[in-house]
């Protein structure tokens, strides 16, 4: 039966001699089809005498088995390869840039009054609100600062051109802590961040900046608590555990004591520009409310204690993010916008 | 405030540096804004005195000077060769020796043309003293040959300069600052002994208080026979200048160096300037109608009724304690004068210098307040100086005194003081504190009834004396503590959305957040935003900056142009804030929120053809700022914009903003070479939110049912999606636009609009037959209303 060897060799060389499916299954048709020359062979098992058939049959059968495996196997190769083929074809450039709309961003400013507020958040502090355009009762009187007071020269006003000088551009948040304590009852804990306005504008003041004051009043606030509540706000605003702040002694109408807080300077060892070589940067005003501030809204001062403080949103936010110049937040040039998204 | 560190430390000297000293100020509550020093560093330099000059034999300009550096008479005289015009023989100046280091300069001995020069004889200018000098700084005869220079000019001195708040007007003096720094280093206190001078002259002023409220105290003196022609003292006029006051002559820097000393601020008038002399009065009154009175800063005043004056019989002679009068002024020539010594009461001079606009050393005492126990105190401090330094007769003080301000004891208690600070003082730490401050008290049980000095005018309260303790204690040794507080949860409105969300939804959609100032040109609202009744400010920084913008487009426009210039193509802008109106008697605040596109609708990229932004565009931000609330659109014109690309938002039926391309007009003003798509929305209306009420999922497919129809040009979508929706049919969720066609195929002024329909019933499967008759419905409507063909 070397003839049968000769065959399968044949028709094994033949699989393998295409890479087209069609071919192969030519090939198939040749050997295994119907008049293929194997199914001839089966065929011809009729012819032979009995006793013979079984183990001709078997070889056969055989050879069939194995033809039909190298058939699979090549079958299954080419329809590998071909798949190899396409997916190289459709790769991909992955580096060519993603498409579609970019992505904007928010103003640095926003960027720190939400981190504030989201850190004032996290120990109960509410927000509030209230007009920019103020009354003089509100911004002043109210808040302890008669009229012809020198510290209403300490706060270059904007009034608005109402034919009495009853209106202005409020010069601090302050005016919050007003109207918030006219409708509420103590407890109370509230921030208000704000635009706020001074005729100022010069290398180191704008026009119109931003503040977030803050305001406790409850029967065990104190001045320990104030000193804890706002460094605690500086470590965590910096990021810091060993941010060096101090207390000094200062004066607000609407609070006594007062007090105006430093942190250590971020950016130096000993003295810088940015800290005018003292080490110290000055960040806020704050105090214990002025009995004669609660007592106006209606807030028994004996019971009640209160502490407020004003920050201001752009010292910080320079601080934070390196910024040298207070007049860029104001200018809008992209360039300078998108460090920050 | 400004002082030479020398002079305070005549009053107390604690054993603190400089920068200890300005350290311990600052804490307490007196900022030291700046420490200075007097003089550069030097070194060698030594009074000498000029013993022979000779010309330089090989140079013009220069002199061959013998001098004297050393107080040993019998000293070898130096040869120094000098080009100063200055220099004469027995002039003293100041001689920088060999090895002296100037500012910027090594003193060597050395050879000029030829001549051996030892030394070098110094200008100002070299020693770092002033910008400029015309020759050799010459000094005094009395100067003592040999000293050092830097000793004998006091220049080993630091200018301290206070930043005082507005409460401190005791601290306006250095005697002030001394009994501050006493308190707070606890240091002895070596305070100025004043002894009252007895006149040797009867004459006296008789004066009139007319206004014994503004003007409690009143002290005045002749003085007689005063030389103007004697120099000011150097020491004098060293801590003057050293505060930064100019050098009048004798008799006024007198008041002013006792002003800077006592803190009370004096006034000498020439006693010939006054009419009637001694047989008239001084009247202190308030100015009456018409009167008018040049002051000394040349100022031509028109005297208002609340302004005091003092007076003599005829006329106003000065603005009472804010600034003299230039004709009745002390002058080279005067040697009678009239000094005065008052208190006026800080309401009447407070507000004067504002609304005058111009401000005095005088004014901004009285205005914080002037110790009226040391007022006579300081007319004998400032006579006692004149006559010794001036010469003369002094006549007796007249003093008028009225009603002081009280300084009624005030209540402190033990525990409140613990309350307020969160540490617990004691009683003795507290009586030791107020010993410090020099305040006077009374103990009993754990209350301190505690009386204010004269020279506090801001302690009036229990808080007040709480802040002094403070202060002295050291806010430094208050411990910071954690406050405990009683747990509750915040509320958190779910029906709307915050304001960081709005702007999420706007970076997140390609928009840069701007800040603009609220204020605007008056021609942005009026053109921008139709308002010709803006809210104006009185006083602007400018015109650009003069009224309150109603809209925040202008500033958009503004920040496009400013980035244009800069380069960039493609912006997309966001803003909220603020927006102004005046309604009645009213002012009334919105927040808004404004978008502004321009260039291309995405950034250059592959495989996106460039196109530019268009109204569609921006629509569909609106559309998601807004989501899922419907937004509807109606053709609207607007002030701002292109009166075919305009249109009103409404949300739930209410103006929520508009939308719309910026009026091509404007776009030519404001220079821009491309249109730009703009829009407006009050913040509150995005923010409103509805709670979701979740309605039963069908277990039916839908179907969906797409229609072609053709109607005229001008027939809008948002009519023919009403009017669908108005049929109110159960089956239809949704109809929604998804293809408009023009052009080719199409009759002129027509258009094809291709709508989805989706169908759905929550109950059973809808047959093809019921939908079919729903959607025949919809068209049926649409032919009738907008005469709509169904598109074959």
């Amino acid at each position: 039966m070397t003839n049968l060897d000769h065959l399968i060799s044949e028709a094994v060389d033949l699989f393998n001699g295409t890479d087209e499916i069609v071919e192969l299954e030519q090939a198939k048709a040749r050997y295994l089809g119907r008049n293929g020359r194997l199914t001839e062979l089966l065929k011809g098992l009729g012819k032979l005498p009995p006793e013979e058939r079984p183990a001709v049959g078997h070889r056969i059968n055989q050879a069939k088995e194995t033809l039909e495996a190298a058939l699979n196997f090549r079958r299954d190769t080419i329809q590998e390869k071909k798949l190899e083929a396409q997916l190289l074809e459709e790769a991909l450039d992955v580096t060519l840039p993603g498409r579609g709309l970019g992505m904007g961003g928010l103003h640095p400013i926003t960027r720190t009054l939400e981190r504030i507020q989201s850190l004032f958040h996290s120990i109960g502090f509410t927000v509030a609100t209230g007009p920019e355009i103020e009354t003089d009762f509100y911004n002043f009187t109210a808040l302890n600062i008669p009229e012809n007071h020198p510290a209403r020269a300490m706060h270059d006003t904007f009034y608005v051109d109402d034919g009495a000088g009853r209106h202005l551009l409020r010069t601090h948040t302050s005016p919050v802590q007003i109207r918030y304590m006219e409708k509420k009852q103590p407890p109370l804990k509230v921030i208000a961040p704000g635009r706020v306005y001074r005729c100022d504008s010069d290398l180191t003041h704008t026009p119109m900046f931003h503040q977030v004051e803050g305001l406790w009043v409850d029967e065990n606030a104190n001045f320990s608590a104030l000193k804890g509540v706002l460094a605690d706000f500086m470590q965590q605003f910096f990021e810091r555990d060993d941010l060096p702040v101090r207390f000094r002694a200062s004066f607000f109408p609407f609070t006594e004591p007062s007090a105006e807080m430093d942190i250590r300077c971020v950016k130096c060892e000993n003295g810088c520009r940015i800290c005018g070589h003292t080490g110290w940067l000055e960040v806020l005003g704050c105090g214990m409310v002025h009995p004669n501030v609660l007592e106006h809204v209606g807030i028994n001062s004996e019971k009640y204690i209160g502490f407020a403080f004003g920050l201001g949103v752009e010292r910080l936010a320079m601080l934070r993010y390196g910024v040298s110049d207070l007049r860029l937040f104001f200018e809008n040039d992209l360039r300078f916008l998108k460090q920050f998204n | 405030m400004k002082f030479s560190e020398n002079w305070l430390r005549t009053f107390v000297n604690p054993p603190l540096s400089t920068g200890n000293l300005a350290q311990a100020l600052t804490m307490a509550g007196l900022e030291v804004e700046a420490i200075e020093p007097v003089a550069p560093a030097f070194s060698k330099v030594v009074v000498a005195e000029v013993l022979s000059v000779h010309r330089h034999p090989d140079a013009d300009h220069l002199y061959v000077c013998k001098v004297n550096t050393d107080s040993m008479e019998s000293a070898e005289p130096l040869q120094i060769v000098c080009g100063a015009v200055n220099v004469h023989s027995g002039v003293k100046v100041p001689c920088a020796l060999e090895g002296a280091e100037l500012p910027g300069l090594t003193i060597k001995r050395t050879r000029i043309r030829g001549i051996e020069s030892a030394g070098m004889l110094c200008s100002a200018k070299e020693l770092g003293l002033e910008e400029v000098s015309a020759g050799l700084l010459l000094l005094p005869d009395s100067a003592p040959t040999g000293m050092d220079f830097r000793h004998h000019y006091e220049l080993e001195d630091k200018l301290l300069t206070l930043k005082l708040t507005p409460n401190r007007g005791d601290c306006l003096g250095l005697g002030g600052v001394a009994r501050e720094v006493a308190a707070i280093t606890s240091e002895d206190l070596k305070p100025l002994t004043i002894k009252p001078i007895k006149g040797q002259l009867n004459d006296a002023l008789t004066i009139q208080v007319d206004a014994p409220d503004a003007c409690p105290l009143y002290c005045g003196r002749v003085v007689r026979g005063v030389s103007l022609d004697v120099p000011t003292p150097q020491w004098i006029l060293r801590r003057l200048e050293r505060s930064g006051l100019r050098s009048i002559n004798a008799v006024v820097d007198i008041t002013n160096y006792v002003m800077l000393e006592i803190g009370q601020p004096l006034h000498a008038f020439d006693l010939a300037k006054i009419a009637g002399a001694l047989r008239g009065s001084i009247h202190v009154r308030y100015a009456k109608p018409g009167e008018r009175l040049k002051l000394l800063n040349g100022e031509d005043l028109m005297l208002q009724p609340g302004m005091l004056v003092i007076a003599d019989e005829v006329k106003p002679l000065a603005l009472a304690g804010i600034m003299g009068g230039d004709e009745s002024g002390v002058v080279q020539g005067a040697t009678d004068i009239f000094l005065e010594s008052a208190f006026f009461s800080p309401e009447v001079i407070s507000g004067k210098s504002f609304s005058l606009g111009f401000s005095s050393d005088s004014a901004y005492r009285f205005e914080r307040g002037v110790d009226f126990g040391a007022t006579r105190d300081a007319m004998e401090r400032a006579t006692g100086l004149i006559l010794d330094i001036c010469g003369g007769e002094t006549g007796p003080i007249t003093e008028i005194r009225g009603k002081l301000p009280q300084r009624d004891p005030i209540r402190l208690r033990v525990e409140r003081t613990r309350r307020v600070l969160g540490i617990d003082l004691g009683e003795a730490r507290i009586a030791e504190l107020f010993r410090r401050l020099q305040f006077s008290f009374s103990v009993v049980g754990d209350v301190f009834q505690v009386t204010p000095p004269t020279y506090r005018f801001d302690l009036a309260i229990e808080e007040d004396l709480i802040e002094e303790l403070a202060r002295i204690h050291g806010y430094n040794f208050i411990p910071a503590t954690l406050p405990q507080m009683k747990l509750g949860m915040l509320p958190a409105p779910e029906m709307l959305k915050s304001l960081a969300r709005l702007r999420e939804s706007m970076t997140g959609r390609d928009y840069q957040e701007v800040i603009n100032y609220a204020f605007v040109d008056a021609s942005w609202e009026l053109e921008l935003a139709g308002n010709t009744a803006p809210v104006a400010l009185k006083n602007p920084l400018s015109n650009q900056l003069a009224v309150m913008r109603s809209s925040l487009i202008g500033g958009l426009i503004s920040n496009l142009q400013f980035n244009l210039n800069r380069k960039q193509t493609r912006i997309r802008l966001f803003e909220i804030g603020g927006c102004f109106e005046k309604s009645g008697e009213v002012y009334a605040q919105h927040e808004k929120l404004a978008g502004l596109c321009y260039g291309d609708a995405m950034t250059e990229q592959w495989g996106e053809r460039a196109r530019a932004v268009d109204f569609y565009d921006v629509k569909a931000d609106i559309e998601a700022l807004f989501f899922p609330a419907a937004v509807e659109v109606e053709a609207a014109p607007h002030p701002a914009l292109h009166p075919g690309k305009s249109a009103l938002i409404r949300v739930d039926s209410k103006i929520a903003g508009y939308v719309g391309e910026l009026h091509p007009r404007w776009q030519q003003k404001f220079g821009l070479p491309k249109s730009v798509v703009l829009f407006e929305l009050e913040a509150a209306s995005i923010m409103a939110r509805t709670l979701p009420n979740a309605a039963e999922i069908s277990k039916y497919p839908p179907i969906r049912r797409d229609i072609a129809v053709v109607v005229p040009e001008d027939v809008r979508v948002q009519a023919m999606l009403n009017c669908m929706y108005a049929e109110k049919l159960a089956v239809i969720s949704e109809i929604s636009l998804f293809d408009v066609y023009h052009g080719k195929g199409m009759e002129n002024g027509k258009k094809s609009l291709a709508f989805r329909m989706l169908l759905q019933d929550t109950q059973k499967t809808l047959t093809d037959a019921e939908a079919d008759r729903v959607v025949a419905q919809l068209i049926n409507v649409l032919q009738n209303q907008f005469g709509a063909k169904l598109r074959s």
